[in-house]
């Protein structure tokens, strides 16, 4: 029996929800309802110096392409697998579709944060 | 003298020899608190149609023969009651994703052919002498594969995968417990060999953790922990094969 | 009893819309539907890179996206589905890991999956610290 190659996107998957599980939920909260409406935290917090000043420190680049990297790894792993549930086969197409998307998030997100430099 | 309690049976027929399509056909039976499906079905075969066709043996719930669908759930009939599923209609069908022979008997040879290829048996690690004497074990490595042990065979836990449902070709919950079981005694030395299934897209790889084949099992195996603790164990393999070539399966 | 056996014929039904079949396939596909909200919140986030990339000007355009209340209620439903992934998540956390013993005694799986859930609360007020002090 032929061995499976799951284990990378399943490994990659696994990575992703765990993120997703541990951070996720507050991530969402900070990025897209408190900061921008103001509730709990200024909507300075994500001002441009800020943001720019994070994402050019190797912690905040690490952090952010880490989570952007792996939560799309995460979903088209899962993506593919419920196009599988409702019947339709994961081939080829199916996989370059999934997969070739979370590659194109992933250097898209590489490519972008070390353009924004040191 | 009472009248008798009655309840609807509705049992989903196959004969390939006089239908191409399964057709529902239904029953009035007298039940008792005490009787079980099984009884139910029993009884119709008895006194209404002997050509219900359906397996039992032990109506005690160890053999695993009598699994069937009851109102869309995977049950054993001998130990699901009428009198929790009154007031009725009950639907009875065969067990779900399998094809059916004839009524509520299923063909159970591919299962049967996965059940042989696990090396279902203690592979010693290494040769033993009878003066050596027996195997001993803590009841900490005894617990690791007890409940998997367990396993009645009566595949339940098929029809509650949806996965199997949709590749009949997966090894499945039941037979990767047994492959657990057998992986996870100490006394057992043949994980590498096992592990050519564990790590094909047939094995570990094609369950997608819904967990209800847990939820079905009448024995409490948790062919669900079985086979995702494998996938640990699979990926374990394919990472770091590359570093022991002595211990690295094909 | 003479009789032939009757040629086996055997019938294979159909798994089409099997998900809607038992409230445990639905809970189970709305589970694996939270993938399209982490799907899209990565996108999200990747845009703002992209932005943020490009500049002042395109950074507070992504901003003022943010603040449309399309974006809100976007979030409101990442927000949702993130809770249900974790949820989930950590109900599952315990299969993939072999039978636990402490002084001889069968570990409880329950206790992994309130573990996860204490490492989020704990990695939740961390972020939500880490944000209060960035913004001083």
């Amino acid at each position: 029996m032929k061995r499976s190659n799951s284990p990378i996107f399943w490994a990659l998957f696994g990575a992703g929800g765990m993120l997703a599980a541990l951070f996720g939920t507050m991530l969402v909260f900070i990025t897209g309802i408190a900061v921008p409406f103001g509730w709990t935290l200024s909507p300075d917090l994500m001002n441009y110096a800020r943001m720019h000043a994070f994402a050019q420190n190797w912690i905040g680049k690490g952090f952010i392409f880490v989570i952007v990297a792996l939560f799309a790894w995460h979903a088209m792993h899962r993506i593919l697998c419920s196009l599988h549930d409702i019947g339709i086969h994961k081939g080829l197409l199916a996989k370059l579709c999934c997969y070739g998307g979370a590659m194109l998030i992933t250097l898209i997100a590489a490519v972008k944060l070390l353009a924004i430099g040191f | 003298m009472s009248e008798a309690k009655m309840i609807e049976i509705q049992v989903l027929r196959y004969r390939p020899e006089q239908e191409d399509e399964p057709v529902w056909q239904s029953y009035s039976v007298p039940f008792t608190d005490d009787m079980s499906v099984l009884q139910g079905l029993q009884y119709i075969k008895d006194e209404i149609d002997g050509t219900l066709s359906f397996r039992w043996s032990c109506r005690m719930a160890i053999c695993g023969s009598c699994g069937m669908m009851v109102n869309g759930k995977p049950h054993l009939s001998c130990q699901t009651f009428l009198r929790d599923l009154a007031p009725g209609p009950v639907r009875i069908e065969a067990l779900a994703h399998f094809p059916i022979e004839r009524d509520l008997v299923v063909s159970v040879e591919p299962f049967v052919k996965k059940l042989e290829s696990v090396k279902p048996y203690i592979i010693p690690k290494e040769p033993r002498t009878l003066e050596q004497g027996e195997y001993l074990q803590t009841p900490e490595q005894l617990a690791q594969f007890e409940q998997f042990s367990s396993c009645i065979n009566c595949m339940l836990c098929y029809s509650a995968c949806p996965q199997f449902g949709l590749d009949p070709d997966f090894v499945g919950p039941g037979v990767l417990a047994l492959l657990h079981r057998y992986n996870a005694d100490s006394r057992d030395g043949g994980q590498a060999q096992r592990m050519e299934i564990v790590n094909s897209q047939e094995g570990v790889w094609s369950c997608t953790a819904v967990g209800y084949c847990s939820e079905v099992c009448p024995k409490h195996v948790d062919p669900a922990n079985a086979v995702n603790q494998n996938k640990v164990n699979s990926a374990k393999d394919y990472f770091l094969r590359f570093l022991s070539p002595k211990g690295a399966s094909k | 009893m003479n009789q032939k056996t009757a040629a086996r014929r055997p019938y294979v039904r159909s798994m089409q819309g099997w998900w809607r079949r038992d409230p445990f396939f639905m809970v189970y596909m709305a589970r694996e539907l939270t993938a399209f909200a982490v799907l899209a919140y990565s996108i999200v986030l990747v845009v703002g890179v992209m932005r943020l990339a490009q500049g002042e000007a395109a950074w507070n355009g992504w901003l003022a996206a943010l603040q449309s209340p399309w974006s809100l209620l976007l979030h409101l439903v990442f927000l949702l589905s993130f809770v249900i992934h974790a949820k989930s998540w950590f109900e599952i956390m315990p299969k993939t890991m072999p039978l636990m013993f402490v002084g001889g005694q069968r570990m409880n799986p329950a206790i992994i999956t309130w573990t996860g859930w204490g490492a989020t609360i704990a990695a939740s007020v961390a972020l939500f610290a880490l944000a209060l002090w960035g913004q001083s």
